[in-house]
Order: C-alpha cells, then structure tokens, then sequence
C-alpha cells in the first residue's frame, strides 16, 4: 500500500467519528434483524436507514476531512509527489477507511441475515455509495476555498440526492402522466446514484411494490439481468466523473 | 540551474507576477527582497509548483518544472509559515517526509541535534510555538542535502540562538557550492550571506545585481543604505 494513503487510512480509522459510524450501524443492523421476524422487511427497513445515513456521513466526513487536511496537502506538494498521487491517495484512504466502516458496521449483519444474493447486493452497493459520496464530496471541496461554503454545498448535495430528488421525481410524474415518458424516467434515475442504488438492491427482491416508478421502468424495460449490470455500470460513473472533475480542478489550484 | 522565463500571476484582479524573468546559478546564494505583498512568496511558490503560473515557464535543470516533479528530491524548502497537520507529532511528520523522500543521499541531521528537536519528538504540531515550529520547517529542509534550498523569512519568529545556529548552518552550505534563495526583511541579517540581490515590487523584478555591484555603484558600504540609495535615486523605476 502507498505511503500516503497508508497514513490517510491509519488517521481515519483511530477517528472517533468512524467508530460511533460503525457502532451506530451495528446497532441499527442487528437492532432490526433482531426485532423484525420477516426478513424481507428487515432489509427494507436497513435499506432505507441505509440510504439516508450512507450517503450523508460519507460526504459530509469526506467534505471535512479533506479541509482539515489543508495543512497535509500542501507539505506534501512542496515534496516531490505528483498532485495526482496526492489527491488519489487521499481518496483511497478516504473510501476505503468509510467502506471498512460500512462493512464492518451493516455488512456483517447483513450478509448473516438476508439470503446470501440480497446481502451481496446491498452490501455491493453500500460500498459504491459510499465512494460515490466521498467523489461528491472531493469535487465540493476542491471548488471553493471557504470551509462553510463547502460544507453547506455537500449538506445541499446530500438533502438533494437523499430527499429532494425524488420528489422532484414525483413531481414529473404527475405533471406529465399523460404523455410516455418511461424511457424518459430511466434516463432521470440514472441522475440520481441513490436512486440507482435502491433500484440495484430492489431489483434482487421480490418486492415490486417498493420498487418506486424508476425502478418499475428499470426492471420492465431491462429485467433484473441487464438492470444490474447497467446500474452499476452508471454508480462506477457517479465515482468516477465527480472524482476526475474534482483531480482536474486540484492540479491546477494554487496553494 | 533554475531558469525563470517571463512568468506571469493574477489572482483575481491583482498581478501578483508580471513578467518575471530570472536566472539563478549554482554557487549563488541570493537575497529576494521587497514590500510586503510584491510577489516573493507567489514567485517561491510557483518555483515549487504549489502556485501554477498563468503565463511562462521554468526550467529547473533545463527541465521544465510543469512535466515532472522529481526535481523538487532537489529541493529543500523551509516556508514563511509552516503549516502541518495537527495532530502529527514531530517526530511523525519528519519520519512521514523521509518516508515519502526515500533518498539515498545520507541525511543531514546537523539542524535536527543542534534544535534538539529529539527532545520535543513526541510533542503533537498544534501544540507547538511559531518559533519551534519553524525549527521544524528549517530541519526538513536542510534534511536531505537538497541542491537547492529555499528560505522564505527563514529567522523570522527564532530565538537570537536559533537563528544563529541557522545563519551558520546557510552559511556552511552556502560554501558547499549550493544554490540559496532567501527572503528577507532584515537586510542586515543578510549582508553576510548573500552573493545576489534581487529587489521586486508590485510583481516585476526592479533589479538584480550582485551585492559587490551594488555597492559599488552606489558607493555604499551596507546593503541596505545601498538599497535605498538605488531606491531615491529612482534609477530603477
């Protein structure tokens, strides 16, 4: 493992916040699993907790980290490292450490719990979730120097994707229920990582009913197969764009 | 060794560089000085890289800079403020640039016994005073016997016996043949160092002459009477 992301990781995981992440979803996980008889609505209950606290601890925790780590970044670029390295160490340390949290907090339960091909998936797109909010985060902090600024952005981001989003979903819906516009649906989940995600675990269970309108059109139009594959396909995107537009703006800042 | 071509700066509306062209040779140990805000640390920084330039370029080496950053393994820089993670230790954050150095050369711990820093090893940055901290900045940057060292206000902020104890170890190496690059606003503090002046103001290079020129020209015996010789007569302007 590089040395940099060595020190990155080793920072966040004595990181007291991580831990209570953890613990919070350990509890949470083993709470309902222990509580709920039905499987079935167990998950969907986690999957939902899941998909609030996932993407909101992620980016905001990303966000600060990387403002506290001013101080890191610019002794290490006076060095000769790559502002490349710097910035993909940084983001390696980052998802890695919160992805280890999110394993060792609901991945455990969850693979234990739920049939083996669910608990794959949830935890499968846990992980991508929480790399797709830690890019989210990376390009928010790398756009504005003032540490306020770029939390409130990411805070906005997250109240976006988590909550406003689907509404703004329903919204379409309704205003346009008269005309086809499922494949136009399809195009608008893909703009939402959240929404992919649950369209992701959703498509493994047998539960049409929470599948939402997205995800019905999703699984008409493609069947579970090719849904999978496209879904993921598009969550990879949502790392890996904000990441890059994030590394490009980074090698050309003044420090 | 370090060629500076027409660099140009602009932070928002201010030029903060314009049009800098300099030529920096081995063996010189040369003062860059100026007001506050004319652009010294903008032009030490666009060296290291840590500001990217809007215009021009510079060859290190006859290597331009923006291509490969191995030049920098040359470089020993010890910053105006040093800003370093808070929770490190002392003793962390050198083993962390060693670690990420990995040179081959022998290190050059002379600074690191003569600040008995080993004593402080254990005690966390945030903790620390603006003086030892610049002890710190100065330990890493004569830690790898860089070519090339660059001091931004380097005594600023020590104690007479810290900066002495620096002022000697500059000096030492300075006679090693290395290239120097120091700013400073205690002129005085430099008349025994330096070889090379370089004056800036609002960005541009107003002159640069060697201190036995300037002198000369001036008909002055210290730097800085020479300095503000040049200065009222307006001869640069």
């Amino acid at each position: 493992m590089n040395r940099i992301i060595k020190f990155v990781f080793f920072d966040i995981i004595r990181n007291k916040i991580i831990l209570g992440y953890t613990l919070l979803l350990g509890i949470l996980s083993w709470g309902v699993f222990g509580i709920e008889d039905n499987i079935t609505k167990g998950l969907l209950t986690i999957l939902n907790v899941i998909l609030l606290t996932v993407p909101l601890v992620s980016i905001i925790f990303s966000t600060i980290y990387i403002y506290n780590s001013s101080e890191f970044i610019e002794l290490l670029i006076s060095q000769p490292v790559k502002r490349k390295r710097i910035w993909l160490s940084l983001f390696n340390g980052l998802s890695i450490s919160l992805i280890l949290a999110f394993l060792a907090g609901a991945g455990i339960p969850i693979l234990l719990y739920a049939p083996l091909r669910i608990g794959i998936m949830i935890t499968f797109s846990g992980c991508l979730i929480t790399a797709v909010f830690t890019a989210i985060a990376f390009l928010s902090s790398v756009s504005t120097r003032d540490k306020a600024r770029g939390i409130g952005v990411s805070i906005l981001l997250w109240l976006y994707f988590a909550l406003l989003f689907d509404g703004l979903v329903l919204f379409i819906l309704f205003q346009l229920a008269d005309y086809p516009i499922e494949q136009a649906m399809i195009g608008v989940s893909m703009l939402s990582p959240v929404d992919l995600a649950r369209i992701l675990i959703l498509l493994q269970m047998d539960v049409s009913a929470m599948l939402g309108y997205t995800g019905a059109v999703f699984k008409e139009f493609f069947g579970s197969g090719i849904g999978v594959v496209l879904a993921s396909v598009f969550l990879v995107l949502w790392i890996a764009i904000p990441f890059s537009l994030s590394l490009r703006k980074f090698s050309r800042k003044d420090l | 060794m370090i060629w500076i071509n027409n660099i140009s700066k602009r932070f928002g509306k201010l030029q903060v560089l314009d049009d800098v062209t300099l030529t920096c040779n081995k063996g010189e140990c040369i003062a860059l000085i100026g007001p506050n805000g004319c652009g010294k640390t903008t032009l030490i920084k666009t060296i290291l890289g840590m500001v990217v330039a809007d215009k021009g370029d510079i060859l290190f080496n006859a290597k331009s800079i923006a291509k490969d950053v191995a030049y920098r393994n040359q470089i020993g820089y010890m910053p105006q403020i040093g800003r370093y993670p808070d929770n490190m230790t002392i003793g962390k954050v050198i083993d962390m640039i060693k670690d990420i150095r990995h040179s081959d050369t022998p290190l050059d711990e002379d600074l690191y016994n003569a600040f008995e820093l080993h004593k402080l090893a254990d005690k966390k940055m945030s903790t620390l005073s603006g003086g030892t901290t610049q002890k710190v900045s100065a330990t890493l940057a004569f830690l790898f016997n860089p070519d090339v060292l660059i001091l931004d206000e380097p005594t600023a902020g020590l104690d007479p016996l810290a900066s002495e104890i620096l002022k000697e170890k500059i000096i030492s190496e300075k006679n090693k043949g290395k290239l120097i690059l120091i700013t400073s606003h205690l002129l005085s503090e430099l008349e025994d160092l330096v070889t090379q002046i370089i004056f800036m103001q609002d960005g541009r290079v107003k002159f640069h002459e060697s201190q036995h020129t300037l002198k000369e020209q001036t008909g002055e015996a210290t730097i800085a009477k020479a300095v503000t010789h040049l200065l009222k007569a307006g001869t640069y302007e």
